[in-house]
């Protein structure tokens, strides 16, 4: 019997491209890659009204679309599955709060602050911090440390490529 | 709202990315990444000194170049040049770099746990927390080694900040994953368990992890955690939903840490202390009620997040299996989200109800809703809730419901996905033979089950039917009958044909009266099939056919024509070439005697764990946990069965050696090519070839099963003999002591070479028997006899022979026989007197149905009165005279003595030679005893 320790997220687009991949137990870059390649396929396969739950290998895997996005969670058999659902929508939250109505083209070109977010709500695949409000302090504190240097407005307005219209419709849309 | 210009934007990365999404094939953006790549390098490389944001920016690139699934070879050194930077942003990049590009280059880990060591040393919270993050995120045995024993030290020091020990304990609990021997427990461990009582929730949320896993790997170090948790949970369950604040999500207070101490209590058993206990038994009644009461938000957050701390209290519960009271409200709570619209309660209701099943007090309760969960096997959209619903099926599955729920799981393969169809048939397969009470209906479900999913039964499954047909007498009729109909379909399945080969090879007699199945209609049927099936399966076929022509001698000619002709003869597949060749010179030079020793029926299998469970429990997943569920429940099982007779359901359940006992493709047991030598076949011979090569993995049958029931009687005599081998015997008993002598005997005049011998106590036998003996000679000289001494003791009383296994080298070919010792349990016998107003008196006291044990039987040997007498005084009871009534009639009185325990015994025989037939009736103080002397005896007169 384990607590919650999560295998690994990642984050992948209807279109099956990987945008964050966070590994919690040591693996090949090969492997992870087969993983990846493996589970896109089959959560993609799925069809909407399934439910969020699927045995994958001898793992758990808890997954939810966010729009254009999936975010997929692996843990192990005996975890809890909503309680990993709702892990997965307290990030969501999080990402929403900081980058102000999030959508994936803000996660495509902040990949970095996806990332240290993540490490701020999760550390080791375990819940560090579940108050929404603490995780973002401690991001606006580092913000704030930050120098004062090349200030961009959101979204690189200039240098945009337009994206397609799903990558950047709010996670929370629907 | 933080818009993200308080972010430090990096134009030049962002002016990357749209390059890379503008690229409108994969070679293009290999093109723009090789660029870029050209570009960092020379940039790494320049003259010119990086300054700190463009090293930055250039590490990030790289970082995102490689996410995209590219490999990258270079800038680890920039990254960690970055960690030193006293700029937050750039020691962030870098820290992230390092993170998700580790790289096990000694040289820079050493860089990088310096740079680590001087930011946790800096008393800056934020860079602190940077370097326990990354720590947490490589979490390598390197890092272990030069952090393990300062990180305890700061998750405990009074002055830490509250977010430090968070990432403190998470990182600590990474490390001890990873390297359990490096984190030394010590003083800081009873300080640890105190931070379930902190004032900060996230500092307990974090905390609870690091706890529950070294409590499960030092449980008695830890235990204070229980009544800490206990409390810690009550004050959250009794809170209001406003109370937490920040926890509170979606109005449920603190979920995560809820789950996670409900989890940890899962590590102990009850809490012993009677007000602890009285808080949590309070705890999981509140978090039960709170399930019926109406939800205070119609989000699914809402009532997700409810429902993970009711689903990790259920858990609980069933983890203690001690509240009836309990287990049974939670079963009628899974009972309810059975039905409930949302797909995910579904599922996770069918996950929890199936460990819930085995738990004794709620097996009933879980039964109740069977309608609804077969309902759910039929209608469910979703394969993987299907699945889930098989296996609660399989989990509530006894004596009572059997039938229909292998009906159910029947009908539910003829539409199963693919993935699951292996496992669906070793479970109906399984059920079918545990609950089987008449075995006819077992027949019926495993041919259904080859000819429903034919290419899911594994050989285990078939193999399984054929053992416990032969096995069974009771069915063997059935069986022909009802294979000989399944193969009368215009097509069936290849494994079809195998069990019909088998089975109509063996018992095929048993319908040849019919003429609609005589023998060589029964022949055609099976022969029609031949030329569409694998070798394998035509190497059965054709083992099958040579017993048809000792079974039916009228099918001789025509099953000789086919042996003949060249499709078979001069196969070009060795394996049956030679069984053509073999099976067409044994019909032809045998007698009628010689074949029908040797194509005689199969004897039955020595029951050993069933193979299809052992299948079963090698594939892992839900299928495991319900297995051990299914072996729990055997006791179960037994009671039902009223102990009456082990039938191989209950046999099967015993763990024994879980070496697949497959009665092979092959009728005879003859493995590989191996010509018989014996040119003359005279019948010894014939038989020690038979059965020779046999390898370990044949089952070891006895071929003396005649011989054996001859010593029951006597302990002298000729135990075996072929043309090659006599074996003699000579024993003698004192209480539940025996001696037995046994001689080898050469009878041909060419030594035999590497003769050993080895006797065993198969299964059970290993406990009630213990046989020592001596290594022989490995020679035996032509014309020699070599003696070998067994010492016997008798430790309870048994049932089985031991048996005695020679193995050896005549002329290069390889012998190997297996015999069964005349050890029986009568060899233990004191023959005791008595009067009989005695015997009678104690002939009463053993009234109780199981102790007697009765048979009436034809005579097969003479009714002469002294050829009787003689038999009983062997047997080592006393014959007691002026005891019965009716002078015709024998009594008998002995006490069998085995180490354990004494067993007295009593025992009449009554003959009528009118109609050569006698009742024989044995009372003994112990069932299994009077059992197992009736049958030895039935056989003797």
């Amino acid at each position: 019997m384990s607590s919650f320790q999560m295998q690994f997220m990642l984050l992948f687009s209807r279109q099956g491209k990987l945008r964050l991949q966070k590994w919690y137990v040591p693996l090949s870059d090969k492997e992870k890659k087969k993983i990846t390649r493996e589970l896109v396929q089959t959560v993609l396969a799925r069809k909407p009204k399934m439910c969020s739950f699927l045995e994958w290998r001898d793992l758990k895997v808890v997954y939810k679309r966010y729009a254009s996005l999936y975010f997929c969670c692996a843990v192990e058999n005996q975890d809890n599955e909503l309680i990993t659902l709702e892990i997965i929508h307290r990030y969501v939250e999080l990402l929403d709060k900081y980058f102000g109505s999030v959508c994936e083209l803000d996660i495509i070109f902040n990949f970095e602050k996806a990332y240290f977010i993540l490490d701020e709500f999760l550390l080791g695949g375990e819940a560090q911090e579940t108050s929404k409000k603490n995780v973002l302090k401690a991001i606006e504190q580092a913000d704030l440390l930050q120098e004062n240097v090349d200030f961009q407005t959101r979204l690189f307005a200039g240098v945009m490529v337009p994206g397609l219209a799903s990558e950047s419709s709010g996670l929370f849309q629907n | 709202m933080p818009a993200v210009s308080k972010g430090d934007g990096m134009r030049g990365l962002a002016v990357f990315i749209s390059d890379i999404r503008n690229c409108k094939s994969k070679e293009a953006e290999i093109k723009r990444i090789n660029k870029e790549l050209a570009n960092i390098r020379s940039k790494f490389k320049g003259d010119k000194a990086l300054d700190g944001y463009s090293k930055k920016k250039y590490v990030c690139k790289l970082l995102f170049i490689f996410l995209l699934g590219h490999d990258i070879d270079f800038g680890h050194m920039e990254a960690v040049n970055l960690l030193s930077s006293n700029k937050y942003t750039e020691k962030q990049i870098g820290y992230l770099f390092i993170s998700v590009l580790v790289n096990s280059n000694s040289e820079l880990i050493r860089l990088i746990n310096n740079a680590i060591k001087n930011d946790l040393s800096s008393r800056n919270p934020t860079f602190m927390c940077l370097a326990l993050h990354c720590i947490a995120n490589v979490g390598s045995r390197e890092m272990a080694e030069a952090f393990a024993s300062e990180i305890p030290r700061i998750l405990v020091a009074g002055d830490t900040m509250d977010s430090v020990k968070q990432s403190a304990a998470l990182c600590l609990l990474r490390l001890y994953k990873t390297s359990p021997d490096l984190v030394l427990m010590g003083e800081w461990t009873s300080r640890v368990v105190h931070l379930l009582n902190d004032q900060h929730m996230g500092v307990v949320t974090a905390a609870i992890s690091l706890i529950t896993c070294l409590s499960q790997k030092n449980p008695d170090e830890f235990k204070t955690c229980v009544s800490l948790a206990v409390s810690r949970l009550s004050r959250i369950v009794s809170s209001a939903s406003t109370d937490l604040q920040d926890y509170t999500y979606y109005f449920v207070p603190a979920p995560w840490l809820s789950c996670k101490l409900l989890r940890l209590l899962q590590c102990y058993p009850p809490p012993e202390d009677g007000a602890v206990k009285g808080r949590l038994v309070e705890c999981l009644e509140t978090i039960l009620n709170k399930a019926q009461e109406p939800p205070k938000s119609k989000k699914v957050q809402h009532s997700n997040a409810k429902n993970a701390i009711l689903f990790e209290a259920i858990s609980l519960i069933i983890h203690y299996d001690s509240e009836p009271n309990l287990l049974v409200r939670a079963c009628n709570q899974l009972g309810q989200f059975l039905q409930h619209r949302e797909t995910n309660l579904r599922y996770l209701a069918l996950e929890s109800m199936c460990t819930l099943a085995s738990s004794e007090f709620s097996h009933e309760a879980v039964k109740t809703h069977i309608e609804t969960v077969i309902n759910a096997l039929k209608t469910e959209r979703d394969v993987s809730v299907r699945q889930r619903a098989a296996d609660l099926l399989y989990a509530m599955c006894d004596r009572s419901n059997a039938k229909q729920i292998v009906a159910e799981m029947l009908s539910y393969l003829e539409t199963a996905d693919y993935s699951i169809r292996e496992e669906m048939v070793l479970k109906v397969a399984i059920l079918a033979e545990k609950y089987a009470v008449d075995y006819s209906w077992y027949v019926d479900t495993i041919l259904n089950l080859i000819r429903i999913a034919g290419d899911y039964v594994s050989e285990e499954v078939w193999y399984r039917v054929i053992q416990i047909v032969i096995n069974r007498d009771d069915v063997q009729g059935y069986a022909a009958k009802t294979v000989f109909e399944a193969l009368q379909a215009p097509a069936c399945h290849e494994n079809m044909v195998k069990v019909g080969g088998y089975i109509l090879g063996e018992f095929g007699n048993l319908i040849a009266g019919d003429p609609r199945s005589s023998p060589l209609v029964q022949f055609n049927l099976l022969h029609s099939k031949f030329h569409l099936c694998s070798v394998p399966t035509r190497a059965l076929l054709l083992s099958a056919y040579i017993k048809f022509i000792n079974l039916f001698p009228e099918t001789k000619a025509t099953i000789q024509e086919v042996l003949r002709c060249d499709s078979q003869i001069r196969n070009s597949d060795v394996e049956l070439q030679q069984r053509a060749v073999e099976y067409l010179k044994l019909s032809s030079i045998a007698s009628t005697d010689v074949l029908a020793t040797v194509l005689e029926e199969m004897p039955p299998f020595p029951e050993r764990e069933s193979s299809i469970l052992a299948k079963l429990k090698k594939k892992k997943g839900p299928g495991a946990i319900s297995v051990t569920e299914l072996e729990d429940s055997k006791r179960e099982g037994g009671e039902l069965n009223g102990g009456s007779d082990r039938g191989p359901d209950t046999a099967a359940m015993s763990a024994s050696n879980a070496s697949t006992p497959s009665p092979s493709a092959d009728l005879l047991g003859i493995r590989s090519a191996a010509p018989i030598n014996a040119a003359p076949a005279g019948a010894g011979s014939l038989l020690v070839d038979v059965f020779s090569e046999a390898g370990p993995a044949a089952p070891s049958t006895a071929v003396n099963d005649d011989g054996f029931l001859r010593f029951v009687c006597k302990n002298n005599g000729v135990l075996f003999e072929n043309q090659l081998l006599q074996i003699g015997i000579k024993s003698e008993y004192r209480q539940n002591l025996g001696r037995m002598y046994l001689f080898y005997g050469n009878k041909t005049s060419v030594q035999f070479a590497s003769f050993t011998t080895n006797v065993s106590c198969p299964g059970e036998l290993q406990l009630n028997l213990n046989v020592q003996t001596k290594q022989v000679e490995p020679l035996v000289e032509g014309g020699a006899q070599i003696q070998q001494v067994l010492n016997i003791e008798c430790l309870t009383d048994f049932s089985d022979a031991p048996l005695l296994n020679i193995k050896f080298r005549y002329g290069g070919a390889l012998q190997n026989l297996t015999l069964k010792l005349p050890v029986t349990i009568n060899k233990f016998f004191q023959p005791t007197e008595m009067a009989s107003h005695d015997f009678f008196q104690r002939w009463k006291q053993l009234s109780q149905p199981q102790q007697e044990a009765q048979k009436i039987f034809k005579a097969n040997h003479s009714m002469d009165t002294e050829v009787l007498k003689a038999k009983l005084l062997g047997l080592g009871t006393a014959l007691l005279d002026n005891v019965d009534p009716n002078p015709e009639n024998f009594v008998c009185a002995g006490v069998i003595q085995t180490k354990s325990q004494q067993v007295g015994c009593l025992l009449r025989l009554e003959p009528n030679a009118q109609a050569q037939m006698y009742r024989l009736t044995l009372r003994c103080s112990k069932d299994s005893v009077s059992q197992r002397l009736c049958e030895l005896l039935a056989q003797q007169f």
